[in-house]
């Protein structure tokens, strides 16, 4: 039964009513979308998975409207060697003399760099392996900026991994799906880059308005930069290695510092995708959380081991003048400090301290690698000496950051 | 097809669905990335003409809806905050729902201004959004770039207008 045949026959909504209703409806669902979407963070999310899908479809289609642009480009191109081959030729020869000294200059730097490192014991960056792709479409407007690269998970491309051309940077992958990664330019108003500027070695935040000068802000100190100074990625962070080129300083028509990008310089149609991973995801993350105690004054922490583990018996003191492993009991036990008394003297020394070599050799003792558990222990009061002390379990077994 | 078929009921297909596929098309022919003379191409939102005309043709409950997809199309391609376009467009065609009335049978520069008015509040909401999830506003000449050649679009948008402004009768 309809319902023009029920009991709501005469009910009649104006049709504009209805349209209203249905724009609130829409709205509301847009807000939803709008409070769940994580745009320019590194979370994956639903929606993140839903722009990879449609990227991986829209991305055969951008190819074909690209190609015959592509084909024109390159004609053109090809029209332009043609007719200036000689006047190509001749501001090539004069720049490649002038390079062919920078050359030497830049040998003999190199050599130079490699003494003074090998020399400083410096660990230097690993080289990074790069991905060359090409653009295939891009959006330009005030509220996004972002190019589709057509190289993806298959390449190894993964998010946040930095994206150049041949000039310089242009931005980082924001998204990537199988045979297709989403860029995020510079000139994104969601896009904050840490530089430096290579003059003045001045630290600034490059974020971008959807312009096609970002600005610098968040510099400090007197002429942090002037109008010419280079921009280099700083590496602060650790979202971009340290030096890649960046663009030149200029002043806006607003006053504000910005900077002209290289990768300007030419079209961004192929484009270089850095495979960089940084610091925080090449060291040991286990390694990294697992805190060392500073090791204690000589005398305070001879006295610490003299109280925890009194001297042994002649006939252990004999044997313990054999090399023997440390054990972890006297590291756990100066990791509290602040629980010793060194006035009070031990009423009743233990009997078992042969497996104690550091409190015998009153050494200081600096623990191996023990974790936050044992470095954040409360303080308790006093050890009071018991006749048998149970064998304290070695910190650094411990779960990285689990609490006592 | 009659004019007295025409005029009974509008073809969802004709009013909705054509101009949709339409303005998805330009939509991916503009992304392609070229330059001329050096310079990109501008990229105007051809949705805001059917958020427009839409509107002033006849109320619809379908019509929100291909807005909120096409919205949200345009966020997933362009890849901008998701939920943007969607509110923008919304309100435009919100707004110009509401004034209907009294657009019904004005000529087209007073149609024309209501359209300024409409992108107007669109781009004020897209950049509100923006504010609100990036704590930046856009710059001006980025912003008043894209309003600009949006609205250079009004042409179509009336083009659709007087296509189907009279086609259905119950909304003269």
């Amino acid at each position: 039964m309809s319902l023009r045949d029920g009991p709501f026959q005469d009910l009649k909504v104006p049709l504009t009513w209805t349209a209203a209703v249905a724009v609130i409806v829409a709205m509301v669902i847009g807000v939803a979308l709008l409070l769940g979407d994580h745009r320019g963070t590194l979370q994956g999310q639903a929606i993140g998975a839903s722009r990879g899908a449609l990227d991986s479809v829209t991305r055969p289609v951008s190819n074909v409207i690209a190609a015959p642009f592509r084909w024109i480009g390159d004609g053109v191109n090809g029209v332009k060697q043609y007719f200036f081959a000689v006047s190509e030729n001749r501001r090539l020869r004069a720049e490649v003399a002038d390079l062919s000294q920078w050359r030497d200059k830049a040998v003999a730097l190199k050599d130079e760099n490699a003494r003074y490192q090998s020399l400083l014991g410096l660990k230097t960056d690993p080289p990074i392996p790069m991905v060359g792709a090409r653009v295939i479409a891009d959006s330009r407007g005030p509220f996004a900026n972002t190019r589709l690269a057509d190289a993806g998970t298959e390449a190894g491309v993964a998010v946040g991994n930095p994206v150049m051309t041949e000039h310089g940077l242009v931005g980082r992958v924001l998204g990537v799906a199988k045979g297709v990664s989403r860029v995020l330019l510079l000139t994104d108003v969601a896009s904050r880059t840490p530089v430096l500027d290579d003059r003045s070695n001045s630290r600034a935040i490059l974020t971008g308005d959807g312009g096609g000068e970002p600005k610098l802000d968040y510099l400090r100190g007197a002429d942090p930069v002037k109008a010419g100074d280079r921009i280099l990625t700083s590496g602060d962070g650790g979202l971009f290695p340290r030096g890649l080129p960046v663009g030149t300083v200029v002043q806006g028509l607003d006053g504000a510092w910005r900077v002209r990008l290289d990768s300007d310089d030419g079209p961004i149609d192929l484009v270089r995708i850095l495979l960089f991973r940084d610091f925080s995801q090449l060291a040991d993350q286990r390694a990294l959380q697992a805190a060392t105690v500073p090791p204690l004054p000589p005398a305070e922490a001879a006295d610490v081991a003299a109280r925890a583990m009194p001297a042994p018996p002649p006939v252990a003191a004999a044997s313990s003048a054999k090399p023997v492993a440390a054990s972890p009991a006297p590291a756990a036990a100066s990791a509290k400090p602040t629980a010793v008394k060194p006035s009070k003297p031990l009423k009743k020394p233990v009997k078992k301290a042969s497996a104690t070599p550091a409190a015998s050799s009153a050494k200081p003792v600096r623990p191996a690698v023990t974790s936050l558990a044992a470095s954040s222990a409360k303080p308790t009061p006093a050890p009071k000496p018991k006749p048998k002390p149970k064998p304290i379990p070695a910190a650094s077994s411990a779960p990285a950051g689990a609490q006592p | 097809m009659s004019y007295a078929n025409s005029a009974s009921r509008l073809d969802p297909l004709q009013w909705l669905g054509l101009p949709v596929l339409t303005a998805v098309a330009v939509t991916l022919l503009f992304a392609a990335p070229v330059r001329i003379f050096g310079l990109q191409p501008p990229e105007p939102v051809f949705p805001m003409v059917l958020a427009f005309a839409w509107a002033v043709i006849r109320p619809s409950m379908i019509a929100p809806f291909v807005l909120l997809a096409l919205g949200l199309g345009l966020d997933l391609f362009w890849g901008g905050p998701v939920g943007l376009w969607p509110l923008a467009l919304l309100s435009a065609y919100g707004l110009v729902l509401a004034v209907r009335a009294t657009l019904t049978g004005r000529g087209a520069v007073v149609l024309w201004i209501w359209y300024g008015a409409a992108c107007a509040l669109a781009f004020g909401v897209g950049t509100l959004i923006t504010f609100m999830k990036t704590g930046a506003i856009p710059g001006p000449f980025a912003l008043f770039g894209q309003f600009f050649i949006t609205l250079l679009l009004f042409p179509f948008a009336n083009t659709l207008i007087e296509r189907f402004d009279d086609a259905d009768v119950r909304f003269r």
